[in-house]
């Protein structure tokens, strides 16, 4: 009488409907759901924010305005509401530091991936990382009160305030960011296309550039637009070493306010709750939205056209 | 030479001469001294069961090891006309590989246009005129057997042609340099037995151009597509000759039991 099988101890023989089983699969799909759902929200919380307090504002200003005056002086008296050199500011400070962190970047993920040893690459990725784990008002006194002084070494009619300076140390902190999505990128780019490559008679350059780097295309596009998004929403940087006077003007060398530093500044004063200078906070902030969305959409379309077939 | 004038249909020379090659990982002996040649314009095929070593032994030819820290070769790999060991230290690998190509096991096309695929090994030999570019892609994709394919699309992406169709292209850029010898590593475990079909019709074509070795599993293959077979086990040549003495009457007891299937 030893003829039960172990699966039949195991497994009730039914086929009938589970319902414990299948709520419990009911719940714990809702609640992922609702997790998924909460980012959603919030996301819609914040935009449906923006564009109804915006909506105020534009009430008082035209969209005409806000868009070609190319002064930006709200609290003002004579009160003038044109966010060019608020977006002057944040595209020259983004510039420069994309100029500084796009090349380093570039250079150093294809260093890592592509010639360190082992050792090598183990010891600097967690000293880059780093990089990255300073807080960002470290940085910006690091380009007030080292790299501005330096700066005014070699040009002596450097002001204390520059997007230059801002925008080199801003460039120096989004290196990590895009040398590391890169490295990730271009290391996943599988051996045996390497291997096509040297078996060709390409060098190690040759084949970094003209093989591995098309392959990664995807993904160092992608590190690129992370990039550019950290760069034009960076704010304790700017705010601290480009100066907050908003100047229109695709000079480096001179200080002007960028749309985060202004928001910095007019939401440490104390303006009242619906005046028209609380609301300019949420145009401005509207604005730097559409900006860093329009370069995720560049982004995301970039990516698709070339995504990675191997 | 007298001896192998008996032995073969043809009267070949030697294209390259193996002698005692060792094989190390590390500290893994993976080649045990082997001996044997490459006759010229002929192919050679290797058999033998998974890692028996045919696959290490086929990359010592391109000097595929150096790429990877560890690995050390011993004996000699001579390449004719040159009688120059291309394993030597003071041999530069770069230099081989521009002139013993290879096709691996899976198509390995890069993310560039078929055009650009085959002109890439071109390319990194510093040829930048269009006219040689163009007349060496068309030359390669023919004897490819892929010119009529896709010579209205040669601006399209490798990735989008079928599999059969990326290996074929990947022997057409291992053909535009123009290699002495071509190394095939299981050229067609990837592919369909249509797409295998034509691989070895090329491979048999390809025979008045190059020197080939083969690396293959299947010994069907082996026979259909070879003048000499190699089979090994446990990283050593056990035997070596022409394909069809190997399979009708083999010297050794082991080979037998392995091309008649009773083990493997």
């Amino acid at each position: 009488m030893t003829a039960k099988s172990p699966a039949e101890i195991s497994q009730p023989r039914r086929l009938g409907y589970s319902y414990r089983r299948n709520l419990r699969e009911r719940f714990i799909e809702a609640l992922l759901f609702l997790t998924a759902f909460a980012s959603v929200a919030i996301t819609l919380a914040i935009v449906v924010m923006l564009v109804k307090e915006s909506y105020e504002f534009f009430q008082h200003v035209s969209i005409l305005d806000f868009l070609t005056d190319t002064q930006w002086t709200p609290l003002f008296d004579d009160a003038h509401y044109g966010i060019l050199p608020l977006v002057s500011g944040t595209l020259v400070s983004s510039a420069v530091a994309l100029l500084v962190a796009i090349p380093l970047g570039t250079i150093i993920a294809i260093y890592l991936s592509e010639f360190a040893p082992f050792t090598v690459r183990e010891i600097a990725k967690p000293f880059l990382e780093l990089l990255g784990g300073v807080p960002t008002i470290v940085y910006g006194y690091f380009a007030l009160l080292f790299v501005t002084p330096l700066l005014q070494k070699i040009f002596p009619e450097l002001p204390g305030f520059s997007l230059l300076s801002a925008g080199l140390v801003m460039g120096i902190m989004i290196i990590p960011y895009v040398s590391s999505l890169s490295e990730d990128a271009m290391r996943a780019v599988p051996m045996s296309m390497r291997e096509g490559s040297y078996a060709m008679g390409a060098t190690r350059f040759q084949t970094a550039i003209r093989v591995v780097m098309p392959a990664a295309y995807s993904g160092i596009a992608a590190a690129y637009i992370l990039g550019i998004s950290r760069a034009v929403g960076e704010t304790m940087v700017v705010a601290v070493a480009a100066g907050m006077q908003p100047n229109l003007t695709w000079n480096p060398m001179e200080p002007a306010a960028t749309i985060t530093a202004y928001i910095v500044q007019v939401s440490l004063g104390d303006l009242p709750h619906g005046s028209i200078g609380y609301q300019t906070i949420f145009a401005a902030g509207l604005t730097l939205l559409l900006m860093t969305l329009s370069f995720n959409i560049i982004g995301h379309i970039l990516r698709k056209r070339y995504r990675e077939i191997y | 030479m007298h001896e192998s004038m008996v032995v073969h249909a043809t009267p070949t020379q030697y294209k390259s001469e193996v002698r005692d090659l060792s094989f190390y990982y590390g500290e893994f002996n993976a080649l045990k001294n082997i001996n044997m040649a490459l006759h010229e314009k002929q192919v050679t095929a290797l058999i033998g069961p998974s890692g028996c070593g045919k696959s290490t032994f086929l990359r010592c030819f391109n000097r595929m090891h150096d790429l990877y820290p560890g690995n050390r070769y011993m004996g000699e790999i001579i390449l004719q006309p040159d009688n120059v060991n291309i394993l030597a230290s003071n041999v530069d690998p770069i230099e081989v590989r521009m002139r013993i190509s290879m096709v691996f096991q899976k198509p390995n096309p890069f993310p560039k246009s078929i055009y650009e695929n085959v002109a890439y090994g071109l390319r990194v030999r510093g040829v930048r005129q269009r006219a040689v570019l163009d007349e060496k892609v068309e030359e390669a994709l023919r004897d490819a057997a892929l010119w009529d394919e896709v010579k209205d699309r040669l601006n399209q992406l490798a990735f989008n042609l079928s599999g059969g169709q990326q290996q074929r292209l990947c022997i057409a850029r291992a053909l535009a340099t123009d290699p002495e010898i071509l190394l095939f590593d299981e050229p067609t475990s990837a592919l369909d037995p249509i797409a295998t079909a034509s691989i070895e019709e090329l491979i048999t074509d390809l025979k008045d151009k190059v020197t080939i070795l083969i690396v293959t599993h299947n010994m069907q293959q082996a026979a259909r597509v070879s003048d000499y077979t190699a089979y090994m086990y446990l990283g050593e040549l056990i035997e070596f000759g022409v394909t069809d003495t190997i399979f009708i009457k083999p010297k050794n007891k082991q080979t037998e039991d392995y091309i008649t299937g009773r083990f493997g």
